[in-house]
């Protein structure tokens, strides 16, 4: 039996019992989607279309469409591409983290973030594909598989290398957990459909269930599978960001080359995850009436982490400033000296305001429990996460060890183009996700309405 | 009485019920076939008297296919079948072949368990499951109990049974 002490907040509030976790949760799938979601998808497939157009050109072209020069090699592809990727670590850490952990806070939340970790995955692989140029030839190029070289194998030694394995396999095991998580919740449409007589939905969700039964012994092993792969995840999920840290951190660049690179890439990257979550997660819960499941209790406890994420984003800003300084490496020092008072110094200043000091706010209470100014907050460390990793990027390319190649960096509108669609994908993917699946794991939250919701507490402060 | 066909469901509502219920009916000696509940109820394997999963030796053992294909192709194709010179290393040096290695186990790891676990359940896209009450996917408890087994005891006892350790609804299923 579940306990939970009667001075936590309610995790599940307005009295729901079993059955309405089934209704309220379903019902999204069952009926036709509100105008709302319509206007939403609209724009995203819009924003999809046209980024398609930009991707087909760079892909038809080159990638000479892009903005890079001879000195900054490396711009908007890779910073966006770290910024999906470390967008998408929110979802495995409230999935698999916080389930070792027991927070069953996770319950209501943990379906759509790693639905987000899914497809924000998708987003990020696709910079470096196209940025081969010939993306059809990405798997071949990029996998240790027999060619007619000799066979020329791939170079284990690096770190791109290393990515290629740590970002396949994170979005393969991610995907895993999360079908994993939706198998029972897929037979509860099943069964409604049976009931409804839509014979049709009854026989895709079934298939969608794998013929679910939810037997004692089934449930038995689906706990034992569910609890190995979040102890999978756990490590895999520091192993992706920390390698992503170390295609910069492996190499001799000033402002690349450096120790703590790993532990700030993960804080960083759970940091901007947690901005994305809520910021789909406020728009969800509105849209679908969910504000009993995903309560502003929720909305604070990933608050909360938000601030120690930043705060370690900070520390890591300010150790990094200060060994450039310490080391004595003139090349390090110029780097920082560059960042912080350079022609890209804006970039720099606008990292530090959205990420160091605006999540201090949520130190308010007032702050941290308010759907708008954590709605506003989340965007902003969101834009403040992007900034870190183009002023990683840029700033320490663009001047060059010699001053004749020193340049700038100046985006084309294929560089945006690309980056709106990945946001066209990202949202279309989600609003889809939305519509066609349960996006709270009905399964978990029925196992927790009886110890957690109002009712309980109620009669145990009695 | 053939078996696996003729079955008495007893419907609960609660899971606490369940698992003093489950308690009270294997105490009357009755053979139980499964509960179906929409949930995972805690303590329920101990309640029904299962062994613990062995899957956790199913993941180690992909798991340590997934090392040792890892290690061997990375140290035949870099040491042995085509040697590069890269930064002036040992051929076959172990620390780069560490993320490799550990990405493969956690990959080939999940796969596997994931794969045995669905047959072992018999799980799959295209089974209909044998569906004793609609509701258990819902809100309830469904506990089946296969009369072929418990010929010894009489229908309505059984019946009898299942009211008294807690269940709501007594039932019965008839597959062909």
């Amino acid at each position: 039996m579940q306990v939970s002490s009667s001075i936590r907040d309610p995790l599940i509030t307005g009295g729901k019992t079993v059955k309405d976790v089934s209704h309220d949760i379903s019902r999204h799938v069952e009926n036709k989607p509100a105008n709302l979601w319509y206007l939403a998808m609209a724009i995203s497939v819009s924003l999809l279309a046209y980024g398609l157009y930009c991707v087909w050109m760079v892909l038809w072209n080159g990638i000479g469409m892009w903005g890079l020069n001879k000195t900054v090699g490396w711009a908007w592809d890779i910073t966006n591409f770290v910024w999906w990727v470390g967008i998408g670590h929110a979802g495995t850490l409230i999935s698999a983290i916080l389930l070792l952990f027991r927070q069953k806070w996770r319950m209501s939340i943990n379906r759509a973030a790693e639905a987000m970790t899914i497809f924000a995955v998708i987003c990020a692989a696709s910079f470096p594909l196209i940025h081969m140029g010939r993306l059809w030839l990405g798997f071949y190029w990029a996998l240790p598989l027999p060619n007619a070289f000799g066979s020329l194998w791939v170079n284990f030694n690096s770190p791109l290398l290393w990515d290629v394995f740590a970002i396949s396999t994170y979005f393969t095991v991610s995907l895993v957990f999360w079908y994993i998580g939706l198998i029972p919740d897929f037979a509860v449409i099943r069964d409604r459909a049976v009931v409804q007589g839509n014979n049709l939905r009854a026989a895709i969700y079934n298939a969608l269930s794998f013929g679910w039964q939810g037997g004692a012994k089934t449930w038995m092993r689906y706990e034992s599978v569910a609890l190995i792969l979040a102890g999978l995840s756990t490590p895999l999920v520091l192993s992706v960001h920390t390698i992503v840290s170390m295609d910069f951190a492996t190499s001799v660049i000033p402002g690349w080359h450096t120790t703590i690179f790993p532990p700030y890439f993960v804080a960083g990257a759970i940091f901007s995850g947690f901005a994305m979550v809520l910021t789909l997660l406020i728009v969800t819960r509105r849209v679908f009436k969910l504000e009993d499941y995903i309560t502003i209790y929720h909305i604070e406890l990933m608050n909360i982490i938000i601030i120690v994420t930043g705060s370690i984003v900070g520390i890591a800003y300010i150790t990094e400033l200060f060994i450039a300084w310490y080391s004595g490496v003139e090349y390090e020092g110029y780097a920082f000296y560059n960042r912080v008072s350079g022609p890209y110094a804006w970039a720099y200043w606008s990292m530090m305001t959205c990420n160091v000091i605006s999540p201090q706010l949520f130190w308010v209470k007032k702050i941290r429990t308010s759907i708008v100014a954590t709605f506003v907050l989340s965007i902003v460390v969101n834009i403040g996460m992007w900034f870190e990793r183009f002023v990683i990027i840029v700033t320490s390319l663009h001047r060059d060890y010699v001053p004749s190649s020193w340049t700038m960096f100046h985006p084309t509108m294929y560089d945006i183009g690309e980056y709106l669609f990945t946001f066209g994908l990202f949202f279309t993917a989600f609003f889809l996700f939305a519509k066609f699946f349960p996006v709270i794991n009905m399964a978990e939250v029925k196992s927790i309405v009886k110890s957690s919701s109002e009712k309980t507490n109620q009669d145990a402060s009695h | 009485m053939d078996a696996d066909k003729n079955f008495i469901v007893g419907v609960f509502d609660d899971e606490e019920v369940l698992l003093t219920g489950i308690e009270k009916v294997r105490g009357n000696g009755v053979k139980i076939h499964e509960v179906y509940s929409p949930f995972p109820v805690h303590g329920i394997d101990d309640a029904l008297g299962y062994k613990r999963s062995r899957l956790p030796i199913a993941a180690f053992l992909f798991g340590m296919t997934g090392t040792s294909i890892a290690l061997t192709m990375q140290i035949w194709m870099l040491g042995y079948d085509w040697p590069m010179i890269i930064g002036g290393k040992n051929f076959a040096s172990l620390p780069p072949f560490i993320p490799v290695t550990f990405e493969l186990t956690v990959l080939l790891s999940a796969l596997g368990m994931v794969g045995t676990f669905f047959i072992v359940s018999d799980m799959k896209p295209y089974k209909w499951p044998r569906q004793f009450d609609i509701r258990s996917t819902d809100d309830k408890h469904i506990m089946a109990i296969d009369l072929a087994k418990n010929q010894s005891i009489d229908k309505t006892v059984l019946g009898k049974i299942l009211k008294d350790a807690g269940a709501s609804e007594v039932n019965e299923k008839n597959f062909e």
